[in-house]
């Protein structure tokens, strides 16, 4: 057993600190209003959106899944539209 | 690795990478790529985190997961973000994360296939509800086309995270672009 397995950990929680932080310190400097402005105001939206394309996209079962839960989330609390989505997946893959 | 690392995305990725020997600067330096987006997320968040004291926006960062940064963004929208709201969040997420992943070291071994039903779309599915809540107009449709798109593309072309970070580039550029209107986001 040696210590390289704890030293790659810390390295990753450094790696991750890291990445976190600099977003903090840079955030001061962010204007108010303008492009630069929109383009933060957009990024939650545009993020998340390229996180989890590629899972959308992978397969019918995970296609339904995501039409049913946000067609769920408009109406109903997330909790309801992430069961709908859960449940549509695993039908769909019970059923091909 | 919950414990000090808290961020899912790279230690799925790291699992991918482990080997006899450890390939320490590998795994320091592919996390670094993976979480680049948190630099992102993070200059997003911190204006709104007025209320913040150095030190809590110290600890805040450690507690930022993808999950802990868009719960907080919705909440900036709705009501702003305060400290309580923060550390409430983030710590139940941590304390959750690493519970999880103690009931999956000793209990994994009993399902014998975790996709059969559906569990691992989970996952996706809360960030889809997060995005539904934060569009407020048309302008959040070519956002979500140009992102999605671009993410698409590059999942398919390299290697990694690179889909996450170069989508939400190419989602925000197109949000820049966009005209301003009485109702712009936030």
């Amino acid at each position: 057993m040696t210590t390289a397995p704890l030293w790659a950990i810390l390295a990753m929680a450094l790696a991750t600190y890291a990445t976190r932080i600099s977003g903090f310190l840079v955030g001061h400097w962010l204007p108010t209003t303008g492009p630069v402005r929109r383009a933060f105001d957009a990024l939650p939206v545009a993020v998340l959106t390229a996180l989890i394309a590629p899972v959308v996209l992978s397969g019918r079962a995970e296609l339904a899944g995501a039409l049913v839960t946000v067609a769920l989330s408009l109406r109903l609390p997330m909790l309801a539209a992430l069961a709908g989505g859960i449940v549509t997946v695993a039908l769909m893959r019970a059923a091909f | 690795m919950s414990l000090a690392v808290f961020a899912g995305g790279a230690q799925f990725m790291s699992m991918g990478l482990w080997a006899d020997p450890v390939p320490v600067f590998g795994l320091a330096l592919a996390t670094l790529v993976v979480n680049l987006r948190h630099t992102l997320m993070a200059a997003s968040l911190s204006g709104r985190m007025a209320e913040f004291s150095p030190w809590q926006r110290g600890a805040a960062a450690f507690l930022m997961a993808d999950e802990t940064w868009a719960l907080a963004e919705r909440q900036a929208q709705r009501s702003g973000l305060t400290p309580g709201y923060y550390f409430g969040l983030g710590v139940t997420l941590y304390l959750l994360w690493v519970l999880g992943t103690l009931a999956g070291a000793v209990l994994g071994g009993l399902i014998p296939d975790p996709l059969r039903y559906g569990l691992d779309f989970a996952f996706p599915a809360i960030f889809l509800c997060l995005i539904t809540g934060f569009v407020r107009d048309w302008r959040a449709l070519p956002v979500i086309l140009a992102a999605g798109g671009t993410a698409l593309a590059v999942h398919a072309t390299l290697p990694g995270m690179w889909f996450v970070l170069v989508g939400g580039v190419a989602g925000i550029l197109v949000a820049a672009a966009l005209p301003t209107g009485k109702d712009a986001v936030t």
